[in-house]
């Protein structure tokens, strides 16, 4: 679906990088187009060397496309210097300057730019307020914790005002409890500054939680983009179903396509519903998925049955592991926790396994 | 408890040290003690006295030899440090490509080549342009402190460098530094301890030369390395003494300061 022209913050087209010559040549990117909306929070999911840093690096100007485009507002800047480019980065390891004071780091850009002195010292100001940092502003950044380094490198990107913002892993350095603060931190700095923002990460529950949109990516390649929500609950293929959060697959032959749903018959020889994405024309088998959460265990018969083999408790949820009848497959299925209550399941029980009209997915591989 | 292994408890190892170590001290100690001797003599004691230190900075030749020295030092390990900061740069600011190692032998192929056939070697090359250009001032001298300098400035610069995250420079890159900006703001200032490292070793070693200056110095070129080998030739007075006495103790002084300054940390 062709993106409006003139929206979009940057539009990424046909890109591949190559590393290396002859038989050692590496593709870091293998054709790569994609297009990140003005003012969204657009985050690059993947496990680790599928190509994101590279990407980012790209788009900074640390590094130049073996092919294609690299657009921002409607101008090719692949092969300009990162000194040239409205666009700042947030490095990992926050690469801040260390024989500069606080304050400094932060006015750097501003000052690179020509800006007048004044004019430096207000905005600086501005961004050791708006990360919370007017306290520290004359301190090295030697003399500060990780976590406050990493505002610092937040407000010394901010302050130029980019027109795009990347962030390659930024929070991997935080312990777990920094990580989530920065995480909400992150979110309201994008919504004050209304800049765009691209971010970097492997980690999917963060990119769950932070983004407007989400591309996932693998060996190279970006295999879909789309919602938080469409990545979770519509995955378009089996790598991004496993790597975003926990899922059961199961073989059905698919049949009788409208609307976007299909009839999906199971191995079990029950009959279920299940949501095609658009233009999409299973032939015979295919893969379907269910979420956990979206299927439910039942004492009696169901869509799926089977043996109870373990039942594994965590706070907030349960989750009941159950073996299928007639197959080796395990199937998981989430059940919220009630206060003084257990699952009602305990292992070698038999259960069935209902899955609702709108649990399921046919997957594209 | 077992002892664990430790060099010092091997037999032998005791002695052995004592005796590098009066192999090594003995004779500098020996030299300073002479070196405030009554007598004119370098092995038979008459007293304390700083007369040959008075003798010495009133001797218009050790005067003369020493100022050339300093000049020659200070300009030489000057440009030795510029040239070394330049190839210390290109040298770990490029992704590594064929060749690199090559170019390190080249950079440091003073190490390697002995003094002596450099020096006969500038000899009879400087020479020649002698002839063609009719100047025989202390640029010779000076070119070839600058050339033997060059990797003694150039190592304590690059392990620096090396030390130094290159995310440093593309930050400033990515804050619209240019190149040179970048160099200026970011680069220079945290590489300087590195610089001035280089600088004092280039300083030492220039101010040392014996060998490659003896070659190439002109007439009335003595520093004071080689006035001192002169003066050897015609017999030792207490004077030498002194005069080496005053040279170990810049050294010291200056290596000590390497040693400082090299260590600091950001
Ligand atoms: N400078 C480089 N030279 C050679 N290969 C590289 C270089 N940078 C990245 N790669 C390779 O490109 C692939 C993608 O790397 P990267 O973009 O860093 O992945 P990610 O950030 O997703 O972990 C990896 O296989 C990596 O080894
Ligand atoms: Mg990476």
């Amino acid at each position: 679906m062709p993106e409006q022209p003139g929206k979009n913050a940057i539009e990424v087209r046909g890109v591949r990088k190559v590393f290396g010559a002859g038989d050692a040549a590496v593709a870091a990117l293998d054709t790569v187009s994609v297009s990140i909306r003005e003012n969204e929070f657009f985050t690059l999911l993947g496990p680790s060397g599928c190509g994101k840093t590279t990407l980012l690096r790209l788009i900074a100007g640390f590094d130049y496309p073996s092919a294609g485009e690299i657009l921002l507002y409607g101008d090719d800047i692949a092969l300009l210097p990162p000194f040239k480019r409205p666009v700042n980065t947030v490095f990992q390891s926050y690469a801040l300057f260390p024989h500069m004071t606080v304050s400094q780091n932060i006015g750097f850009g501003l000052e690179m730019l020509g800006k007048p002195k004044a004019e430096v010292k207000a905005r600086v100001a501005e961004m050791l307020k708006l990360v919370r940092m007017e306290h520290l502003a004359s301190r090295r950044t030697s003399q500060i914790s990780g976590g406050q380094q990493q505002r610092v490198a937040l407000a010394r990107a901010l302050a130029p005002q980019p027109k795009v913002l990347l962030l390659d892993e930024p929070l991997s350095a935080l312990d777990y409890k920094l990580r989530k603060e920065m995480q909400i931190e992150l979110k309201r700095l994008q919504n004050q500054t209304g800049i765009t923002f691209i971010f970097v990460t492997h980690d999917q529950e963060e990119a769950l939680t932070m983004s407007d949109r989400i591309a996932v990516m693998s060996s190279g390649k970006i295999l879909q983009v789309g919602s938080p929500w469409d990545i979770y609950d519509k995955p378009a293929d089996r790598f991004v179903a496993d790597f975003i959060g926990e899922t059961n697959f199961l073989t059905a032959s698919i049949a009788g396509i409208e609307n976007g749903k299909a009839r999906a018959t199971l191995k079990s020889g029950a009959t279920i519903t299940a949501s095609v994405a658009d233009g999409f024309q299973p032939k015979g088998e295919a893969t379907v998925v269910v979420r956990p959460e979206h299927a439910k265990l039942v004492k009696g018969k169901a869509e799926l049955s089977g043996t109870v083999e373990n039942v594994v408790y965590f706070g907030t949820d349960t989750h009941i592991h159950v073996r299928l009848d007639g197959s080796d497959d395990l199937f998981i299925v989430r059940q919220q926790n009630a206060r003084s209550a257990g699952c009602g399941f305990e292992t070698g029980d038999k259960a069935g396994i209902a899955i609702g009209d709108d649990a399921a997915q046919v997957l594209r591989d | 408890m077992a002892k664990s292994f430790s060099i010092r408890h091997q037999p032998g190892f005791t002695t052995i040290a004592a005796v590098c170590f009066v192999a090594l001290y003995m004779p500098i100690i020996v030299l300073v003690v002479y070196a405030f001797n009554e007598a004119p003599s370098t092995s038979e004691w008459g007293g304390f006295s700083l007369k040959w230190f008075q003798s010495a900075s009133q001797n218009a030749q050790v005067i003369d030899a020493t100022l050339r020295s300093f000049q020659i030092a200070a300009i030489a390990a000057t440009l030795a440090t510029i040239a070394a900061t330049m190839a210390a740069l290109a040298t770990t600011r490029t992704p590594p490509y064929p060749g690199l190692t090559f170019k390190y032998a080249m950079i440091n192929q003073p190490l390697m080549v002995p003094e002596i056939v450099t020096g006969v070697a500038l000899l009879i090359f400087f020479s020649r342009i002698k002839i063609f250009t009719g100047y025989s001032g202390l640029g010779y001298l000076i070119a070839a402190h600058t050339a033997f300098c060059i990797p003694f400035a150039y190592l304590p610069i690059r392990a620096r460098l090396e030390n130094m995250d290159l995310s440093l420079e593309r930050a400033a890159a990515d804050l619209y530094a240019t190149p040179w900006q970048a160099f200026r703001r970011v680069t220079l200032p945290l590489l300087w301890p590195g610089i001035l490292a280089g600088l004092m070793l280039a300083f030492v070693i220039s101010l040392d030369d014996v060998v490659i200056t003896e070659f190439v110095k002109s007439g009335g070129q003595d520093t004071l390395p080689t006035y001192m080998l002169g003066q050897i030739r015609r017999g030792i007075t207490p004077e030498i003494n002194a005069i080496s006495t005053a040279f170990l103790l810049l050294s010291v002084v200056i290596v000590t300061l390497f040693f400082f300054v090299s260590r600091k940390r950001d």
